[in-house]
Order: structure tokens, then C-alpha cells, then sequence
């Protein structure tokens, strides 16, 4: 028998993809040894919250109401309260930017190790998890050598659960310690609301870090030009503050599903494919064979971007 | 006040390259600073410098000698002297976990006292993207991970920082100190290191302890997890590769894009 808490997710006011895949995540994993799965949700409107996650495979959903937001030092105690109640073997929590922000406080303070950015869980006899190493050109596989463990895993990995169920919803109250909610949530903003709607275009010329000098984006932007497409990049060449923040496409940047997307120069690293991945048509142009977005391409090119573009932009001239 | 930044030399593979059991074989790896260490010295220099007290930068690393290398071009870059944790109990370690680490840091933490502790959100090889945030929670300060933006009001005793969360949204946070800040790439434009900055390192301290000078023991570098499978993953591309030289993969892909309607003026 291995219990299973996982942790849901939400901002402002909805819950985020990944509360759902943890549940899918989370039913696998005692799916094998006939554990129950508890949900935690924290703060907002939580029996709403609760409504929407009652679903199959899930056994009990624990409310807190505490807040309204998300504030990290609320979910550590929280989830630490929670889990000293229920003494889960595992807790799940998503590898997301909040992920980050609260789940290594919850496994240090419950003295669990804490395996992170998981995408395959096994519960044979003890956990394996899978996970990818080096900038995603190494898989491995960890084997956890102790009793209880803490992880999270990668969105996008499990399938969001779906079907409805029936599980038993509780509210649970403990002594929050003011003292130690040293952080305050102030705001939110959204970031370049530029002039240029990535979003919005039907095809997307993206460059990334092959690109390798600052000057040499003009390349792009003229084979951008004369396909009548908008330019887009990958992370590095907006941290490089060579293009403005509204034209990033990734987890950080925005989402797009144009009808055909061109990566130039990009790897794939999986924070950037989550947020190309719904294109209608990919087309990537990249020197490594192995690179990462090929796998999700329509269309490839292993070559030289600095050969093949400007061939590319004859043909449309 | 004094700002402590983790630093760490990761080793990037090769674009081809070979497995030795469970570790990529030598001849393939090339080391490096870990790229979101870069941004987080960037910053610590850059509270020093634009402070009007005397702020000391303690860069702590934990590695083998090798390392010492890459972490000069911290010192190199501002940084005022370094902490190498290592031992002969860390060598045959294959996969140190977060809590290993957090133990050795956390005893770096008790011996320097810094105001402010800042490090990479993750490192590029092992990337567990934790180390920050626990460390935190062991020696009692609070923190921030993923931090894109930093406002450090040291005088009013809180660091308001922007959290870069998904989808192009912000989060304005303003957290008490002393902190533990996990720094974001793009945070701010990290220098190259000058000349002089590259003469002046050679002069700079790094103090090599092992854990005995921080009072551990071998027990303090135990790993709950255990590395027991490491592979390339499969290629998992149906797509349609355009072959020849470069102009026939173009004139290829032109047909293509034509035919669905990209490009028609």
C-alpha cells in the first residue's frame, strides 16, 4: 500500500493543466499497490476548486482555504501539515514555477528526498523515476532509496484525467504560523504587450540560439519578410536582449499554434517545445540531427542555417 | 553585508557522443559555468556595486579541483574571494541529491553568516532546479525561486523581486531578508570578463574545505537517490527530411510551403 498526495495547482481563479495530469500521474502510481490518492488544494475558492477535481481514481480531496493566491510559505506548511496527517509515501507536486517556489521546502522540512522534473514514475517494490539530464540528451532512470519521497513532475507528461468521480471532500484546518509567512504576493503583470501579436500570426519564423550573433537575426527577419510571416524567437535571444519579450514562444513566453511554425537555429528544449508544440506545421532547420526538435517537426532540415536561408529567401524573392 | 552565490561547473556533451556505464565518457563533455550561475553573479556584483556600504561576494562551489577553473572566471567577473566544498568521500558519488547538497551548503552558510544568499534557478546538467529553495528552509531564511527582477531594499530588510511564471505572466513578490534568491537567465546582461579582471583572479582566494572543516562527516554526502540507468533517449521524428545541398533543401521546402499556401503574395 503507497499513499499519494498530490498537490494541485491554480492562478487566479482556475486551475492549471497540470492539477489534472498529477491526478493521472498520481492514480498510476497506486493504481499498483491498491494506495488511496489524496488531492491537496490550497487557497482560492477551494470548494469549486474541489467540484472540478472530483474525479476517477481519486479518493479524498483535502481543502485548505488559506488565501487566495499562491504564497509559498503558506503551501509549505500546508502540505507539511497535511502530509504529517495523512503519511503519504509519495507527494507529488508539479515542476512548475511554483513547483520550484514551494516543493524543495516541503521535502526539506518533511526530511524526504526530493527527486524533481520528473517524466516516468514506477512503483515497483520502491520508486523509479525517469528523467532527462544534460539539456534533455541524456534520459536516466533514479532509483529512491528510502521509504517516503517527494517529486514533481514535468507538465505536459500525463494525460489530464477526465472522467468524473466521487471522492470524499474534506476541508483541514492547522495552526498557520504567521511568523513564518515571510513573503507577500503584491501583484501580477503581464509582460510585452508590444506592438506585435505573436499569437495572432499564421506563420512564425523563430530563431534561436544558432543563430549566434546579434546582426544575424536580420537574416531571419528577412526570410520573415519575404514568406509575409512575423518573427518569433526561442529564450536565449530574448535573455540576450536581442528581440523584446513578446516575441518569445515557450513555457516563460507565449503560446502559439500558427499554421506553420519554422524553427531556425532552435534546439527544443522542452520549455520552448510547450509552447510551439500545437502548430499545425513545424519545420525545423537545425545542424544537429539529434536535436530534440525534429522530433516533433513535420518538416527538417539538417543543415547549416546560414547556407540554407538565404537559399530559402531566393526562392521567395 | 555580504552576499554568498552558488556557483557550478557543469560539463555540457557533445552534439555526438558515447555512454561509460553511467556517465557520458569524458572525451565528450566539455565544462562550463553553469549558465543560470552566470546570471546570479551578475547580480551579487552588481548589489556590490551599486551599494554605498561595503558589500562582500563569496562565490561557494561544490567540486572536485578541476573545477577551480571555471569557478576564476566568477573572480574574474567581480566576485571578492571562493569557498571549493570537496572530498574524497564526493568522488565515487554518481548523482549527489538535493538534500547532500543542501547539508554542505547549509554548513558553508553557518561559517560565512551572508545577508543574502543568491543561485541559479537550476544547473544544466543534473538539473533539479531545488537546491536554492531547500537550502532555504534549512537555515531559516526565506526565499524566492525563479526570480527575473530584484529591487534589494537592504536598509528596509526586504528584496522585492518579479517571479517569472508561465506564460509571459509576473508575479511582484516582496520577501523579508535575509533571503535565498534562485536567479532567472535574462535577469540582467552578465559581463565578460576583463583583462584585468582575469589577471586580479589568479590573486583571489579559493578555499578548498573538506567536510571535516565544515563538521560533517561522510554521512552528510549520502545520496537517497541512486543513478541505476542512464541512455540516449530514442528519436522519436517522422518527420520529412528535404536532403541534397542546401539550395535542393530549400527549392524543397519552397514547394512545400507554396503548396500550403505560405508565401503567396
Amino acid at each position: 500500500m503507497s499513499d499519494v498526495l498530490a498537490v494541485v495547482e491554480h492562478r487566479r481563479g482556475s486551475l492549471r493543466d497540470v492539477s489534472f495530469e498529477l491526478v493521472t500521474a498520481g492514480a498510476d502510481l497506486v493504481g499498483d499497490t491498491g494506495g488511496d490518492l489524496h488531492l491537496a488544494v490550497i487557497g482560492g475558492d477551494v470548494d469549486a476548486f474541489a467540484e472540478e477535481l472530483s474525479l476517477a481514481g481519486v479518493d479524498a480531496i483535502h481543502t485548505v482555504a488559506e488565501g487566495d493566491e499562491f504564497n509559498h510559505d503558506v503551501y509549505v506548511q500546508a502540505v507539511a501539515a497535511l502530509s504529517e496527517e495523512l503519511d503519504p509515501t509519495y507527494v507529488l507536486m508539479g515542476n512548475t514555477v511554483n513547483g520550484l517556489d514551494y516543493a524543495p521546502a516541503v521535502a526539506e522540512r518533511l526530511d524526504r528526498p526530493l527527486v524533481t522534473d520528473a517524466i516516468g514514475l514506477q512503483n515497483d517494490g520502491g520508486l523509479v523515476v525517469t528523467r532527462e539530464m544534460y539539456a534533455s540528451k541524456v534520459e536516466s532512470t533514479v532509483e529512491v532509496d528510502a521509504d517516503r519521497a517527494a517529486v514533481t513532475v514535468r507538465p505536459g507528461e500525463w494525460d489530464a484525467a477526465e472522467e468524473p468521480g466521487e471522492p470524499a471532500v474534506e476541508a483541514f484546518s492547522f495552526d498557520l504560523d504567521e511568523s513564518r509567512v515571510r513573503s507577500r504576493v503584491t501583484g501580477f503583470e503581464e509582460v510585452g504587450s508590444g506592438d506585435v501579436d505573436i499569437t495572432d500570426a499564421d506563420v512564425l519564423v523563430s530563431v534561436g540560439r544558432g543563430i549566434e550573433e546579434e546582426e544575424n537575426i536580420e537574416l531571419v527577419q528577412e526570410l520573415a519578410d519575404a514568406l509575409g510571416a512575423t518573427l518569433s524567437s526561442s529564450r536565449p535571444i530574448v535573455d540576450n536582449g536581442w528581440l523584446p519579450k513578446d516575441r518569445q514562444v515557450g513555457q516563460s513566453g507565449k503560446v502559439v499554434t500558427p499554421k506553420f511554425y519554422i524553427a531556425i537555429g532552435i534546439s527544443g528544449a522542452v520549455q520552448h517545445v510547450a509552447g510551439m508544440k500545437g502548430a499545425e506545421n513545424i519545420v525545423a532547420i537545425n545542424t544537429d540531427p539529434d536535436a530534440p526538435i525534429f522530433d516533433i517537426a513535420d518538416y527538417g532540415i539538417v543543415g547549416d542555417l546560414f547556407e540554407v536561408v538565404p537559399e530559402l529567401i531566393e526562392q521567395f524573392e | 553585508m555580504k552576499v554568498l552565490v552558488t556557483v557550478k561547473e557543469v560539463a555540457e556533451v557533445e552534439e555526438d557522443f558515447e555512454l561509460d556505464g553511467l556517465r557520458v565518457a569524458d572525451q565528450y563533455l566539455d565544462y562550463d559555468l553553469n549558465e543560470w550561475d552566470e546570471y546570479a553573479v551578475e547580480e551579487a556584483v552588481q548589489i556590490a556595486e551599486e551599494s554605498d556600504d561595503d558589500v562582500e561576494v563569496v562565490a561557494v562551489t561544490i567540486g572536485p579541483e578541476r573545477s577551480e577553473e571555471t569557478i576564476r572566471m566568477a573572480l574574474a567577473k567581480g566576485v571578492d574571494r571562493a569557498v571549493r566544498v570537496w572530498d574524497d568521500a564526493l568522488d565515487g558519488v554518481d548523482l549527489l541529491d538535493v538534500g547532500a547538497k543542501t547539508r554542505l551548503l547549509s554548513a558553508v552558510v553557518e561559517e560565512e553568516d551572508p545577508d543574502l544568499v543568491l543561485t541559479g534557478v537550476q544547473a544544466n546538467d543534473d538539473s533539479f532546479g531545488a537546491t536554492g529553495v531547500s537550502l532555504a528552509s534549512a537555515i531559516d531564511f526565506e526565499w524566492a525561486a525563479v526570480v527575473n527582477a530584484l529591487d534589494l531594499d537592504a536598509d528596509g530588510g526586504v528584496a522585492n523581486v518579479r517571479r517569472e511564471l508561465e506564460g509571459g505572466v509576473e508575479e511582484l513578490t516582496e520577501v523579508d531578508l535575509p533571503a535565498v534568491l534562485t536567479i532567472q537567465t535574462g535577469i540582467n546582461e552578465p559581463r565578460y570578463a576583463s583583462l584585468r579582471g582575469i589577471r586580479q583572479a589568479q590573486s583571489k582566494e579559493i578555499k578548498p574545505l573538506a567536510l571535516s572543516d565544515l563538521g560533517l562527516d561522510a554521512a552528510a554526502v549520502e545520496s537517497d537517490l541512486v543513478l541505476t540507468d542512464v541512455y540516449e533517449p530514442e528519436t522519436e521524428s517522422d518527420a520529412t527530411y528535404f536532403e541534397g545541398d542546401a539550395g535542393e533543401q530549400a527549392a524543397d521546402l519552397a514547394t512545400v510551403l507554396r503548396e500550403k499556401g505560405v508565401g503567396a503574395q
